[in-house]
């Protein structure tokens, strides 16, 4: 365990956490506090701004990345439970003032204080085994932009093989998106009922009873088609298996 | 041109989804393609596979930077080997180059090897309204000739067919008997096609490169079709698009490593060929006439644009329909034109207008899967972004444009968004909105759209009693304990 003092982080929550999942922000708090961390959140943080540059609209996305921006500015590490407004924060904000440098240079700088939840405590704290416990099997699923916009494909992995009594078992295919994609699952339901019903097959041919990712939005995309289908898998945030305090 | 259909990518893609034999067809793409493309990449190791690549795009930068130098180079070194070079401008001029020749030669019987520009000019019907015979020789384009489809795959035109589909199309056109044994198939397509290789007049490639510093056209098969096609009748006409050239031989080699293994797994394909001009005095056989037709077609847009430049990279592999899981839903007839898939979706709302495809850079997760598996490490995902908001912010109010709720939505949300005080009003709204619907903490159904589109297969989550915002404030916020 690391001693006091330990680094101090500013939690961005994500919009999906906040309002949808607020348990997973609670497990963050715990999991990043039980490792030292000094943990604050800044109250007037809001969207990324990602659902509004992914469908097009970059003024407006701009208009959010520039309130992200001035909400953390005083953060040395800005971490974030999700693998895509992680890349938004750290990737796409450059993209989004590429035409204006001043901006360009704070987002660069900001860029490189964002830290998605695992990558923060494999790669910041050095920490891969956090003393959790846990029964039964659980499969994980990369999300796509923890994936390939931020290569974070280990950490996560490392820090679930270390949750004592949890077996992992391999999911098939995957690395394939579950359909998701934000305003896409509602611009083309069809399609994107598909996706993720080959993902819920996927997850059901492992056997797991939970199944473990570092996105909620990928995750309530999925949970909806399971709970849906009437099927019994637990639906967890890696920042739950490895809470201590969850139940 | 062919008919633009890109505009019913929404109907058309829902139809593609639950028509059970593409579903049978599609299969094929991940568990084939790409699963050979894999193990390609593993036995030469993902490092030296990253090499090649890093080779490549350079090659293509280069090139593309440089393109009006090396399509001089390249009209020269054609003309120095006895053939002839026309530029055409769009689909309409390059259709005249070819039917002038055709006029002009007297030719009666074509043969043809693959080529997706003459797809994106819609050739064949052009040079058939001027009374001649025209026979797609590569066994795929030769299936979907008979059936009088457009390809669905860059590299396995009739990939949407399955087996049994061929082998009655068969039985229907040929009079064979019945069989579905696929080197059956193939030998009724040889037989078939046997007699056209010699009869023809003149035949007709694309080109999978074209090399600058030589003159040549360059084109891998696995059926050596090209050959018989480049070789066998007494006008070769290489038809291709400008972005095609590379300077020099020794860039040839890379792209020859990569495209077979991108494309289909193959560490090598059959058949490559290079043809550098027509037939020489001692050669003993060879076309009397080489023709290359280099086509712009709204290319030339691409180019101007930096945004959308390395989409002219594009080798033409289809590695990243195989790996896109829109592509494996829908299949290629659903994007409505010739270039289907992720790729598909940068370069034709470049050539028929983005307007008319502006569904296209839509249909995507964003997911990524196609810039990482693309050999020429085009960044397929940024420029749909790019295209996603040039359609927003050059929208104007027509049919054709980002419908205006959308507008109004992105609006309203972004107001709330950067007002902490409205969106906690708005939560408690909708908190108040969702008791009818809300039942065990999920919503089943709301009966208004966009959600509606959600709730058709799957749960909603309800909004909790409290967002972490107000957990926060209330239990969180107090002095850190660290030790616990």
């Amino acid at each position: 365990m690391p001693s006091a003092p330990g680094p101090k982080a500013s939690l961005y929550v994500t919009c999906v956490i906040d309002q949808l999942y607020p348990e997973v922000g609670v497990s963050v708090v715990r999991v990043l506090r039980h490792l030292g961390v000094t943990v604050d959140f800044p109250p007037d943080q809001t969207c990324c701004g990602q659902p509004l540059f992914n469908s097009g609209f970059a003024p407006q996305a701009r208009q959010l990345a520039r309130r992200v921006l001035l909400s953390f500015k005083d953060a040395s590490y800005v971490v974030v439970p999700s693998g895509s407004c992680a890349a938004m924060m750290r990737v796409f904000y450059l993209d989004l003032f590429d035409n204006d440098p001043v901006m360009r240079q704070q987002a660069n700088e900001f860029s490189s204080k964002v830290y998605e939840f695992s990558e923060f405590l494999v790669n910041v704290l050095n920490v891969t085994s956090v003393g959790a416990q846990s029964a039964g099997t659980a499969t994980y699923h990369p999300s796509c932009h923890l994936l390939r916009e931020l290569g974070i494909q280990e950490e996560p992995q490392r820090l679930l093989a270390n949750v004592d009594g949890l077996e992992m078992v391999d999911l098939p295919d995957k690395e394939t998106c579950c359909g998701f994609g934000g305003t896409f699952s509602v611009k083309y339901p069809h399609i994107s009922e598909g996706m993720v019903a080959d993902k819920v097959e996927n997850v059901l041919s492992t056997g797991a009873d939970t199944l473990v990712s570092c996105d909620m939005s990928c995750l309530m995309n999925i949970r909806g088609s399971l709970s849906r289908q009437q099927k019994p898998v637990n639906v967890k945030h890696l920042a739950q298996m490895l809470d201590r305090e969850a139940s | 041109m062919p008919q633009v259909k890109t505009q019913d990518f929404f109907d058309a893609s829902a139809l593609s989804i639950k028509d059970p034999e593409l579903r049978q067809a599609l299969q094929r793409v991940g568990t084939g393609f790409d699963k050979a493309r894999r193990e390609a990449i593993d036995e030469v190791s993902a490092e030296v596979w990253e090499q090649w690549r890093e080779v490549a795009r350079q090659i293509k930068e280069h090139t593309i930077d440089h393109l009006d130098y090396y399509l001089e180079l390249l009209h020269d070194n054609v003309n120095k080997n006895g053939g002839q070079v026309h530029f055409a401008r769009d689909a309409e001029q390059a259709n005249a180059i070819v039917a002038d020749l055709v006029k002009s030669k007297g030719v009666k019987i074509v043969t043809k090897g693959k080529s997706m520009v003459s797809e994106e000019l819609s050739l064949n019907h052009v040079l058939e309204g001027l009374g001649t015979e025209v026979y797609e020789t590569d066994l795929g384009e030769y299936i979907i000739q008979l059936a009088d489809e457009t390809p669905s795959h860059l590299v396995a035109p009739a990939l949407h067919k399955t087996k049994a589909q061929v082998a009655q199309l068969f039985t229907d056109n040929l009079g064979v008997p019945y069989t579905d044994d696929i080197e059956e198939m193939a030998r009724v397509a040889r037989e078939a096609l046997r007699g056209k290789f010699l009869a023809a007049d003149m035949g007709i490639t694309g080109a999978n490169f074209l090399v600058a510093e030589t003159g040549s056209l360059v084109i891998i098969t696995n059926e050596g079709n090209g050959r018989l096609c480049t070789s066998a009748p007494r006008i070769h006409v290489g038809i291709t698009g400008m972005e095609k050239v590379i300077p020099s031989l020794h860039d040839l080699a890379v792209f020859l490593r990569l495209l077979p293994r991108s494309a289909t797994g193959q560490r090598l394909t059959s058949y490559m060929s290079m043809v550098s001009g027509p037939r020489r005095e001692a050669d003993e056989d060879g076309p009397e006439e080489f023709h290359l037709v280099i086509v712009d077609n709204g290319r030339s847009k691409m180019l101007a644009d930096p945004k959308l430049r390395e989409s002219l990279y594009c080798i033409r592999c289809g590695a990243c329909l195989n790996i896109c899981p829109v592509y494996q839903k829908v299949g290629g007839h659903a994007y409505g034109w010739v270039y289907p898939g992720p790729i598909g979706a940068i370069v034709t709302p470049s050539l028929v207008g983005l307007k008319q495809a502006k569904d296209l850079p839509f249909a995507s997760s964003l997911c990524g899967a196609c810039r990482e598996v693309c050999p020429v490490k085009i960044n397929i995902p940024r420029m749909l972004l790019h295209l996603r908001q040039e359609l927003t912010e050059n929208s104007e109010p027509t049919v054709n444009s980002i419908p205006a709720w959308e507008s109004i939505l992105a609006r309203c949300y972004t107001a709330i968004m950067n007002h902490p005080t409205l969106l906690s009003m708005g939560t408690k709204l909708l908190k108040l909105l969702q008791m009818p619907l809300a039942r065990n903490g999920r919503i089943q159904r709301v009966p208004f759209a966009p959600l509606s589109r959600w709730t058709h297969s799957r749960d909603l989550p309800a909004l909790p009693k409290r967002p972490f915002r107000e957990i926060w404030r209330q239990e969180l916020s107090g002095p850190n304990q660290s030790h616990q």
